[in-house]
């Protein structure tokens, strides 16, 4: 009998709908507990919608997901907190909250959910805010932070809670080549340190290169390709060929 | 009109799920606190300056019929009766709608656009709990006190105008002001002010929180939460006069 740990997220036939258009359909995939998956696809293929789906901020038409051992579809109310606590989300446009500073963006999470003192809350804000290259910068407003801080910012919010799954919508468009790769940087750095399973939508090949153990590749609400890097070069779908040749 | 029904239906459960949460631990002070001094602080300025303007000019109005009557001694009893059942209410309602209720649907449709709420739910922290229940409290509080203000701007204001004309003095002005008014005519209009509060708190909130589309979402929510705080403010007005008058039949003159 063998002892395999459990997935750290598993989509089971998952079918996702707005309106008559099918977003996602019967998708099945798994991700292992410090993988990192990169899902790649045209634009309007329900790659955000994985994202959403996974940290139940959208509910499934059909299938199941499962966080580790926890089915999630159809939780509420303090067990899906319990579950969302367990992982952190970078938007595609950071969501910083526009009415708090920098540190109150990221204090705010410490403060409501842990019990820790206003000094650790500080101690933690600041070393996350070290670890992302804004320490300098705390006592900005999201308005005053430039495209690439404020991508730095929201990671900083996603990582403070430490996750253990860290999910990223699009972590590099909108950047120049540099401050991609430095976004790269931190998430593998995240991913090396801690053992994050990192799930990471994305447009930039490059990145996803460098970043993935393994992609999936999404094509009008279908998984048409998932592998390692090599096997989705040589995968049987041309979409998948094409988007991940660059 | 299927539509007036869903939408009046889906206002009224937001409404009761706004009302639960509200007495649902953890409470939400300091958002509370945060949106009544921001309540506050948009619409003090206008309520004290329109309450003025319209004092001076109801005044002004009143004055030039009364005199014909011979019945300018009772200039300020009928302008302290007016504001305090009625003007003073209604104008704080419909004021505060269109200042603070435009601006609740706007910022709060701004960050469904930008997933801020998004966001916040991301972390596990309960949306609708930190966004929506505070701003609904904030405005039933503050509503009564807004009205204080415009009840006596709007006095200070005929007291002006009065002295201007007839150099009544000030304790002459106030004696004859309250000379009809007992506390039974003075609280359940103030009071009733709390419902126009919590009325324009759940709208404008309903309208921004639910949007779901994107930024022209934002204009929409702002439009929708005006008109129709606006609107259900009039119409409770007039039921709430006929219940104060059952409930307190001795608050009727």
């Amino acid at each position: 009998m063998t002892n395999t740990p459990p997935a750290a997220v598993a989509f089971d036939h998952v079918s996702k709908s707005f309106g008559p258009k099918l977003v996602l359909n019967d998708v099945s995939l798994s991700v292992s507990a410090g993988e990192a998956l990169c899902i790649l696809g045209r634009s309007g293929t329900g790659k955000s919608v994985t994202l959403k789906l996974i940290i139940s901020l959208l509910k499934p038409d059909q299938g199941k997901i499962w966080i580790e051992q926890d089915e999630v579809t159809q939780l509420h109310g303090a067990e899906l907190s319990r579950i969302r606590r367990k992982m952190g989300l970078l938007f595609q446009d950071a969501a910083l909250f526009d009415s708090l500073t920098l540190y109150d963006n990221l204090a705010l999470p410490l403060q409501r959910l842990t019990q820790k003192t206003p000094a650790e809350v500080e101690f933690l804000a600041d070393k996350v805010l070290g670890q992302v290259g804004l320490a300098g910068d705390k006592l900005k407003m999201p308005s005053e932070l430039s495209g690439g801080m404020r991508k730095r910012a929201g990671l900083a919010r996603a990582l403070v809670l430490e996750p253990r799954i860290l999910l990223a919508d699009e972590p590099s468009s909108g950047l120049d080549r540099i401050t991609a790769s430095e976004i790269d940087e931190l998430l593998l750095g995240q991913k090396a340190e801690h053992n994050t399973t990192l799930i990471i939508v994305t447009h930039d090949v490059h990145g996803a290169r460098r970043v993935a153990d393994r992609v999936a590749v999404l094509d009008q609400g279908r998984l048409v390709a998932h592998g390692t890097v090599a096997e989705v070069d040589n995968s049987e779908s041309d979409v998948a060929r094409h988007l991940i040749s660059g | 009109m299927s539509n007036v029904f869903e939408i009046t239906g889906k206002v009224s459960f937001f409404a009761l799920r706004a009302v639960v949460d509200a007495f649902r631990p953890p409470f939400e002070g300091g958002q509370i606190v945060r949106q009544l001094a921001e309540v506050g602080s948009r619409s003090l300025t206008l309520v004290i300056a329109s309450g003025f303007a319209l004092g001076a000019v109801m005044t002004l109005h009143t004055r030039s019929t009364l005199v014909t009557f011979g019945a300018s001694a009772v200039i300020p009893t009928v302008q302290a009766l007016a504001f305090i059942l009625e003007i003073g209410p209604l104008v704080t309602g419909l004021l505060v709608a269109g200042r603070v209720g435009s601006g609740i649907g706007a910022v709060l449709a701004n960050m469904r656009a930008t997933e801020q709420i998004d966001g916040l739910e991301s972390l596990s922290i309960d949306s609708f709990k930190f966004l929506v229940v505070p701003r609904i409290v904030a405005c039933t509080l503050a509503l009564p006190l807004l009205t204080l203000f415009m009840d006596f701007s709007g006095l200070l204001g005929g007291f002006f105008s009065e002295y201007a004309t007839s150099r009544l003095s000030p304790q002459l002005y106030l004696s004859r002001a309250f000379s009809a008014l007992e506390w039974s005519n003075f609280w359940p209009p103030t009071l009733k002010t709390c419902v126009f509060g919590f009325a324009i708190g759940v709208i404008s909130t309903f309208f921004g929180y639910t949007t779901n589309e994107g930024a022209q979402g934002v204009g929409r929510a702002a439009t929708n939460s005006v008109v129709l705080s606006s609107l259900l403010i009039i119409l409770l007005d007039v039921l709430l006069i006929k219940l104060i008058f059952f409930v307190f039949p001795e608050s009727a003159l």
